[in-house]
């Protein structure tokens, strides 16, 4: 093994001191340093984003980047966005609108997603769709994604879960 | 019957309605575990050496260097595994039919076979390590000649994949019923194509991943896989270790599409090398592997010929397949084309209709089940070709469907093909779907658009498929010949507190199928879904079962749980008239409650009835104790979902760019259980089938090198390839199963390819190209507009 190199990293709040080779990768850093593994890795080409973090606030692919590269920087994860009892609301917008199946690419998904609400509060359906086109999906056709992040940014979306059986009874 | 009389006393409170999925809530926070999230103590990294060849001999490994380095604990080739029982298996074995099936090794024994065929497994302590030492294995090869393409293969002198098999022919099948020959002799008109579906990957977006865990003489392995079940089985033949040593565990598995319906290398080579060294190894998959190695699909190239008279009416369907079946037959690879040849007829009422087929040794990866599994590519060959006939007739595509539908009345419906097509309304799907196109809207967009240079047209699918795999008696040895029986089983489980444990052996990975089954428990027990907890995917912990593929989890794993459901039902209603001193037939499930029919207000709740089973004080004379049933369902026949999709699409003239403006799916795969499930898979389904229309092929060149080896050269389609679709059913209950549903998973996918062939198709039969294959890349588009006009295309 190389030498190491140490780097001091908040993430999700917390300051963590790292010691890794300069060649490590920030997801594996997160994944196997860390154990945040809710950053997944789907290619070895930055084309799938299943990877994507904040970094100072703004989307990256975590594939993408140096854990070296993050000294003295902020990292957010989906582990930080929010718990099981404390959802974000683009998480509770994927769940209620069936913006997932596998789940795989959906951690990605959701911080590219809030990423683009942080830039662009009200997007329309083609910025959306341009906005997570670095996030690749193989179950949903994006169709119930599109509409997740549309309903996050408070925009009229038809409803997808049992609000639906609702309206129509 | 509708899906609210399918729970019975007509208390459907969950079963027809879009609950939110219980499976999110992990998935959304990150907390879910893949095998890749999970660690061990002690745990080892594995790196494999791959073919950079498409054939050659091994000359020699040297693997000092790599043994050399402190961070590595092991090196395997070939060679040092010569006590592996019985290499990969295929399970197809028809009787009366001879398939070649040469033997097929973890790691490659003297020569390979395809770029990425595995040679060398090196085992370290570090992740990044192991890739090191991996580059450091020095292999020498003396390449071999490669033969690419599957016709060429089967030219007299073509290079042989397998020196030994004399041939690069693994074997010819045919499938069909009446007489072709004479069908289309009594044709008007005979259309003629060659249809080429081409090869594709199922990229689920988890690559695979195994960790292999021997210690004590027991074996646990996790691994990314559909089949958890089948892959005990086989690595204990694999291993020569008894069953019940070994635990198979499908963790959290982020998408299959069929790549993950396989047994691998790389699982038996794991468990080989975990049991050697007597520590837990992982090894995950990398995206370029999974392109390389990750079973691909389609690649059939099918002469067709459809005859019809002139009004229209199909006197014959004859189709020729050359199947490209790669290097080596893997789980199901002979058979894939067979599935679809059982409704090569689509929803027409075709008097003669077969398939024959060819497969073809090819110096490239196997082809197997992916997505639809056969049944994409024979409705692809019917749905083009019957537009095809169309256009010679002058017929409209919409009319010469009506007149050749299998009507209504008519089901169940033997067809040509043999089988029973158990239900369908294939006129109603169509005009539910022409009921949702605005012609006139279309017209006049299409000629607006057309001033700029945008060619717009529209095509249809209309689709029936066989799913609900399936009944033992018709594919199992005797019949089909897998050797395999295709039940399914369930164990419904009431705790002490009424909370509710359904184990299941279907194995999903992303349908959603612990949700759809609590609501089809919730209603049969009078409980909430929220306290039922589904499990599978783990051999150590469910009943038996044979996983989550060909539209069957619900149709066949559903449905055993419905009848292990009813189970469960009938001894709480035998223990409440005990109770209440009433009949157990006036005991009927009404809201939360087991209730006296006509008096409500007399009744036990689930809770109340397993504290009466579980402390048996008072249960009828001779009950055992407890409340849990088991169920193994082996399905009668096939289900046949079907629908009509239609596609919109703008071509660029200039540019070849085809976009999708609009999708419009109608489909019926019985009683909804969760509506929002079911527009989801449809939804995916599609998208699946838009990537292989117009963006992804798997491309070797003549040497049998891997062109497109990543998600750069590979393209998926992404959020801005695909509209918002428009998607509605119609519910036609199969007489198969109790619950009336026949499966979603691969319908959006068989659908769709033919609709986008055909829209594409009409969009530029203006400027004179009237057929065009697969994939409608802007490239091969322009180029047929350029033909056409009677240039030569650069």
């Amino acid at each position: 093994m190389s030498a190491t190199v140490p780097v001091r990293v908040t993430v999700n709040g917390a300051s963590h001191h790292l010691d890794v080779e300069p060649r490590r990768l920030l997801v594996h850093a997160l994944r196997e340093e860390l154990g945040l593994t809710g950053t997944h890795v789907g290619c070895d080409t930055s084309s799938c984003g299943a990877c994507t973090v904040h970094l100072d606030g703004r989307a990256v692919k975590s594939c993408t980047v140096l854990a070296v590269q993050c000294d003295g920087r902020e990292v957010m994860t989906i582990e930080g966005l929010g718990s099981t009892d404390d959802l974000h609301p683009m998480q509770e917008a994927f769940w209620e609108h069936h913006g997932l199946q596998c789940g795989y690419c959906t951690p990605g998904m959701i911080m590219a997603g809030v990423d683009l609400l942080n830039r662009t509060p009200q997007p329309s359906e083609s910025e959306i769709r341009h906005a997570i086109e670095g996030n690749l999906c193989r179950c949903t056709g994006y169709h119930n994604i599109v509409k997740a992040i549309q309903a996050a940014s408070g925009q009229q979306t038809e409803a997808t879960s049992q609000a639906r059986d609702e309206v129509q009874a | 019957m509708t899906a609210t009389e399918a729970a019975p006393n007509g208390a459907a409170l969950h079963v027809g309605r879009s609950l939110k999925r219980k499976e999110d809530p992990r998935l959304i926070t990150g907390r879910a575990r893949y095998v890749d999230d999970m660690s061990l103590p002690g745990l080892l990294h594995a790196a494999i050496v791959r073919s950079p060849e498409a054939h050659a001999r091994i000359v020699s490994i040297d693997a000092s260097a790599a043994l050399a380095r402190d961070d590595v604990e092991m090196v395997l080739t070939g060679e040092d595994m010569a006590d592996l029982q019985s290499p990969l298996p295929c399970a197809w074995v028809p009787p009366g039919t001879e398939v070649a099936n040469p033997p097929h090794w973890p790691l490659a024994r003297g020569v390979v076979n395809h770029v990425g065929d595995a040679v060398a497994l090196v085992v370290g302590t570090d992740r990044y390590a192991v890739v090191d030492a991996a580059e450091d294995v020095l292999v020498e090869y003396e390449t071999l000649p490669a033969i690419v393409d599957p016709k060429a293969a089967l030219a007299e002198g073509a290079p042989l994949v397998h020196e030994d098999l004399g041939s690069n022919k693994a074997y010819e099948f045919s499938l069909g019923g009446g007489d072709v020959e004479a069908g289309l002799a009594e044709a008007d008109v005979v259309v003629q194509r060659e249809i080429v579906n081409h090869r594709i990957s199922g990229a689920p977006i988890e690559p695979r991943g195994v960790i292999a865990d021997y210690r004590a003489g027991s074996l646990t392995i996790h691994s990314s896989t559909q089949v958890p079940h089948f892959l005990r089985l086989f690595l204990s033949l694999m291993l020569g270790m008894s069953e019940e040593r070994i635990r198979a565990v499908a963790p959290e598995v982020g998408g299959g599409f069929g790549a993950k319906l396989q047994i691998y290398g790389e699982e038996a080579l794991l468990a080989y090398a975990s049991r050697r060294l007597q520590r837990p190894i992982k090894w995950i998959e990398t995206r370029s592997e999974h392109m390389q190695v990750s079973h691909h699909g389609r690649d059939q190239i099918a002469t067709c010929r459809m005859g019809a008279r002139s009004d229209g009416t199909i006197t014959a369907f004859h189709v020729q397949i050359t199947a490209d079946l790669g290097a080596y037959l893997m789980l199901l690879t002979p058979v894939i084309p067979v599935l679809g040849a059982f409704v090569m007829g689509g929803c027409y009422a075709i008097p003669n209709v077969r398939t024959d087929i060819t497969g073809v040794f090819t110096n490239k990866m196997a082809t197997d089940a992916i997505r639809g599994a056969g049944r994409p590519e024979a409705t692809h060959m019917v749905e083009v070709m019957i537009d095809q006939l169309a256009s010679e007739l002058g017929m409209s595509p919409p009319a010469i469907r009506r007149r050749n539908f299998i009507p209504k009345e008519s089901f169940p419906a033997e067809v040509a093909t043999g089988v029973i097509y158990d239900s369908g309304d294939y006129h109603g799907s169509l005009d539910k779907l022409m009921g949702k196109l605005d012609v006139e809207a279309f017209k006049r967009e299409q000629a607006e658009l057309r001033e700029r240079g945008i060619y717009r047209g529209i095509g249809l699918s209309t689709y029936t498929e066989i799913c609900g795999l399936a009944p033992s008696r018709i594919v199992g040895p005797s019949g089909l010949g897998l050797q395999t029986g295709l039940w399914e089983s369930a164990m419904v489980r009431v705790h002490i507190s009424g909370a509710v444990t359904v184990y299941s052996g279907a194995s999903p990975h992303g349908q959603g199928l612990d949700t759809s089954f609590a609501q089809i428990v919730a209603d049969r027990l009078g409980v909430d879904p929220e306290v039922i907890e589904v499990i599978h995917g783990d051999t150590g912990t469910g009943p038996q079962g044979l996983g989550t593929y060909g539209s069957r989890s619900l149709s066949v794993g559903g449905e055993a749980i419905a009848r292990a459901t009813a189970k469960v039902a009938e001894k709480a209603k035998a223990i409440v008239a005990h109770e209440l001193e009433a009949a157990a037939q006036d005991i009927e499930v009404s809201g939360d409650r087991f209730s006296v029919k006509g008096s409500p207000d007399r009744g036990m709740s689930l809770a109340e009835v397993a504290g009466a089973a579980y402390i048996p004080e008072n249960l009828p004379e001779g009950m055992e104790p407890g409340l849990e049933e088991t169920t193994f369902y082996d399905p009668e026949n096939f289900v046949f979902p079907f629908g009509a999709h239609a596609a919109i699409v703008d071509v660029d003239a200039a540019t070849g760019k085809v976009t999708v403006a609009r999708y419009i799916a109608i489909d019926d795969c019985g009683p909804a259980v969760n509506p929002m499930i079911i527009d989801g898979q449809i939804h995916g389904g599609i998208t699946h089938a838009i990537g292989q229309a117009l963006y992804e092929r798997v491309h070797y060149d003549d040497d049998g090198q891997l062109v497109t080896g990543t998600f750069v050269d590979y393209s998926l389609p992404s959020a801005a390839e695909v509209p918002m679709f428009e998607t509605d059913r119609t519910e036609t209950p199969s007489p198969s199963n109790s619950l009336g549903v026949k499966g979603v998973g691969e319908a959006g996918t068989i659908g769709a390819s033919a609709a986008v062939t055909n829209a594409v198709i009409d969009a530029i039969r203006p400027l004179g190209v009237t057929f065009m294959n697969m994939p409608l890349t802007p490239v091969r588009v322009w180029e047929a507009i350029e033909e056409a006009k009677g240039g030569v295309p650069a």
